[in-house]
């Protein structure tokens, strides 16, 4: 169940970069609870399509600059 | 810990509780008796109904010691519950095959009773750990 994502976020290094935005905060601004931004955070829940794409909007920035996926063997 | 989180917990240990004292109950009924024999009944609708109330009590009691944040479910919460009531699901409908065999032999009602109510608890059981499993470790 708990098989770890290849996908890699920068949400942290954004809401610093974004006037040390709180988790809280974010969490607000795409509606949903603060322990699920806590748990995507740590590449403990993968995000649906859709509050990806929200929370690329909240830091104004395009998808690829929010979540990564490494180049390589499946 | 999330609101929803909580409320997984809140569940289990109820669950855990009224079945072991209805488990409690029984034997102690039984007492040199055969337990087909022991009235179930009373107290199997008995710990139901105690157990609904526990639960939103336990979630008032645990939300006035430790507010959470939020009330609202979200995105993640409903794929949460949606993995815990498939498992669940999938432990219910093995478990339920036992009072059905029960039935078709023929056994006593006190039998068939307890194996669907040990059919349900397992659903609950099982569906509640996954969840609770899934908020700790996590969800892909």
């Amino acid at each position: 169940m708990a098989k770890p994502t290849r996908v890699t976020n920068s949400i942290r290094a954004l809401r610093f970069s974004h006037g040390e935005m709180t988790q809280a905060e974010l969490a607000e601004g795409i509606g949903v609870t603060r322990q699920t931004i806590i748990a995507i955070e740590q590449g403990r829940y993968s995000p649906s399509l859709e509050v990806a794409f929200q929370i690329a909007r909240v830091f104004k920035v395009g998808l690829d600059d929010v979540f990564q996926y490494p180049d390589g063997d499946q | 810990m999330s609101y929803e989180e909580k409320g997984a917990w809140v569940y289990l240990t109820v669950v855990l509780g009224s079945y072991g004292a209805y488990i409690a109950v029984i034997l102690g009924r039984a007492d040199g008796i055969p337990l087909a024999e022991v009235a179930y009944v009373a107290p199997m609708l008995w710990l139901i109904g105690i157990s609904i109330v526990a639960n939103i009590v336990g979630r008032v009691v645990v939300e006035t010691a430790k507010p959470s944040g939020s009330t609202k479910s979200d995105v993640r919460d409903k794929d949460i519950n949606r993995l815990g009531g498939s498992i669940g699901g999938l432990v219910l409908a093995v478990a339920m095959a036992v009072p059905f065999g029960l039935a078709l032999a023929k056994a006593s009602q006190f039998w068939i009773a307890n194996a669907m109510y040990a059919a349900f608890v397992a659903f609950a059981l099982a569906g509640t750990l996954v969840r609770i499993v899934a908020y700790r470790r996590g969800l892909q």
